[in-house]
């Protein structure tokens, strides 16, 4: 598929609503309406800092009925690549920053009787833009957020702004509430929806199946970046003739991407399957949520966004 | 840019529609190479392409006021050919929102677009239409969002819903359809309504389209042509209507040959719809006959080496046993077997 270009967004606000949590509000540099979107849907925006470059999607929590505005919601991660950093840091109303256009891997079900959201700290913002679609329409929903004792307030203030439904806000461990209860009593048709840490979303998706529930109403939105780091290896491109080493804090496609390598991607988050490379010697360790069960075992071909090597080497079809 | 509409052109009884000679240049020939098989045709729906109808999202051409004019008298007979399913209303805003901005900046003249706030004033200079309404609110439209729209577009639509890693065609607007049914297929999975495609599913096509398709990403639209060919400019060969389009394959004769055999080429689109995250898939269908081909001197030399070396599992599947090769003799003589230039485009710049 082709590049549409990017879209050059200009920070119309930009405010600190909790010690971690800070607010941007971002509008079209030239003031025109910017792309239709829906409910799940980021934006993956690419940040210059120096010779570094980071590319971070961000849920897009609301964007205005007229298309003016796009409102994301960054929580700062000291030990991330340093994509939230520098948001915190450097980026503040009128900056501009350029973003791919918008992208949605986290779709509200058209056909659900029912919506059942759960999140989890930060992972309330995919379900802040749900909230102001659900509320135009009939189908009944019900949101669990689960968040730290701290944070009660914000998240408080920020669903508040959302009425109507049933909303509820946990300042608590999801491991301490009746998860199972919940799911248990849920009526046919129900979709369910998470969103928020990967071990929380694990924990929520496990239990839902114990109890019955089919894989094709489970939806889940991971935030990328949750698996960057781990042992340093060197990538062989064996078509471009490069050897990359991959540090730490680095994903195995920034590493190629620094190395003047662009293959195909998109979500950066394991989803998609876009970058999907071909592994022609070494292990992968799979990180990814695109392929089987078989397919991780098979070994042949690796998401190289999220996922790394196993042992100290790999040799990738690039 | 200024298009002569010939609103008055008929695609039933008289048939008197015809290709002007900046119509026939035009036309989206599908045929780069001098032998045709299936291959995976799809690329990026992009302003660039051999011929200006890949220029705009929806092509609007000669033919657009009385290709409307047909579509308003097929569901007039049968409206049951535009149908969409009840979950698929933000996907049909969606359609509206994306037929009307294109037009509005593809063709200003003939089309505006102004916005306050929600409420939307639409103008349609082609058919005379003014219609403020209120987007969101089907009540303000005369017909719901996609009817309405598409009554207004060229060329036939289909909404797939994503669901369950799969797409299913859960409404459209279809009355310029080479012998399928919506009615039929309406709410079938991916696989399902290309069931009756031969060959293709084995060699694993459909599962490598699916999975392509289910990646499909807003504001980047993709498109591939597809061909057969209709004896006469019928637009609606439906199978509702085989009865009465059916029998004109009969009628062929090497004198009529030139006027009633047409080349039939779709031009089909994809677009990721934003707010629904359904997909719209346009189904663009351009005719032109074997007469005016072959006054372009590349096209008449490359159709007859297509159709004089075509598989006969594709001859039985495009239905054109019955004057193929009245059709390859006519244009037989034309052939002195000089080598074409690669690609589709004509080559000359009038005829």
């Amino acid at each position: 598929m082709s590049n549409p270009g990017t879209l050059a967004l200009r920070v119309r606000e930009a405010e600190m609503i909790a010690p971690l949590l800070k607010r941007f509000v971002l509008e079209s540099a030239d003031r025109a309406p910017l792309p239709s979107t829906g409910p799940g849907a980021h934006l993956r925006l690419m940040l210059k800092d120096g010779a570094r470059k980071y590319r971070n999607a961000y849920s897009i929590a609301a964007a205005a009925p007229d298309n003016s505005t796009y409102e994301i919601i960054v929580r700062r991660v000291p030990r991330s690549r340093g994509g939230s950093v520098f948001l915190h840091e450097h980026v503040d109303a009128g900056t501009i920053v350029e973003a791919d256009f918008p992208g949605n891997l986290f779709p509200l079900s058209q056909v659900a009787r029912k919506h059942l959201l759960i999140g989890g700290g930060i992972g309330i913002t995919p379900f802040l833009g749900y909230l102001a679609h659900l509320k135009g329409t009939p189908t009944p929903f019900e949101l669990h957020h689960f968040c730290r004792v701290e944070e009660e307030e914000t998240f408080g203030q920020l669903l508040r702004r959302a009425e109507g439904g049933k909303i509820h806000l946990h300042p608590e461990l999801v491991t301490e509430f009746d998860l199972a209860q919940l799911l248990r009593t849920q009526p046919l048709g129900t979709h369910l929806y998470v969103c928020g840490p990967e071990i929380f979303m694990d924990l929520v998706l496990a239990t839902a199946r114990s109890h019955g529930w089919p894989g094709s109403k489970l939806h889940s939105e991971s935030f990328g970046g949750a698996h960057a780091g781990g042992a340093p290896f060197v990538a062989v491109l064996k078509r471009s003739g490069l050897e990359i080493h991959v540090p730490e804090d680095q994903t195995l496609l920034e590493a190629i991407e620094a190395a003047g390598v662009e293959p195909p991607s998109l979500c950066r988050g394991g989803a998609c399957g876009q970058c999907m490379t071909e592994v022609l010697e070494g292990e992968p360790e799979h990180r990814d949520h695109y392929l089987s069960a078989e397919e991780h075992a098979a070994g042949r071909v690796m998401m190289i966004c999220v996922s790394r090597a196993k042992g100290e080497r790999i040799v990738l079809d690039l | 840019m200024t298009i002569a509409f010939k609103p008055a052109e008929t695609f039933h009884d008289d048939f008197t529609y015809r290709n002007s000679d900046a119509g026939i240049l035009r036309f989206p020939f599908p045929f780069g190479e001098d032998a045709y098989m299936y291959s995976v045709n799809i690329e990026p729906h992009v302003p660039a392409g051999p011929s200006p109808a890949y220029l705009h999202a929806f092509d609007v051409d000669e033919h657009y006021v009385a290709e409307c004019r047909e579509r308003a008298r097929v569901l007039a007979l049968d409206p049951s050919r535009c149908k969409v399913l009840p979950h698929m209303m933000t996907a049909q805003w969606d359609t509206l929102e994306l037929i009307m901005e294109s037009f509005a900046r593809d063709y200003p003249e003939y089309f505006s677009l102004a916005k306050n706030g929600s409420t939307w004033t639409w103008i349609n200079r082609p058919l005379g239409i003014e219609d403020k309404f209120t987007f969101g609110d089907a009540s303000t439209l005369p017909y719901e969002p996609f009817e309405y729209i598409t009554r207004q577009a060229q060329g036939d639509f289909t909404l797939q819903d994503q669901r369950n890693d799969n797409l299913f065609v859960d409404g459209g607007m279809v009355t310029t359809q080479a012998d399928w049914s919506l009615e039929f297929d309406i709410g079938m999975s991916f696989h399902e309504w290309h069931a009756p495609v031969p060959l293709a599913h084995q060699i694993g096509v459909f599962d490598r389209a699916l999975k392509f398709l289910l990646r499909l990403q807003q504001a980047q639209p993709v498109r591939r042509l597809n061909w057969t060919m209709t004896i006469n400019p019928r637009l609606d060969t439906s199978p509702e209507n085989y009865p009465v389009w059916g029998p004109d394959r009969t009628t062929v004769t090497p004198e009529n040959l030139p006027e009633k055999v047409h080349l039939r080429v779709e031009l089909q689109t994809l677009f990721r719809l934003p707010r629904s995250n359904a997909i719209l898939f346009g189904i663009r269908c351009y005719l032109a006959s074997v007469g005016e081909l072959a006054r372009v001197e590349k096209w008449r030399k490359r159709l007859h080496r297509v159709l004089r070396d075509l598989p006969p599992e594709l001859e039985g599947y495009k239905g054109l046993n019955r004057y193929r090769q009245m059709t390859i003799d006519y244009l037989a003589p034309f052939d002195d077997g000089a080598v074409l230039s690669k690609g589709p485009q004509p080559d000359q710049a009038s005829l």
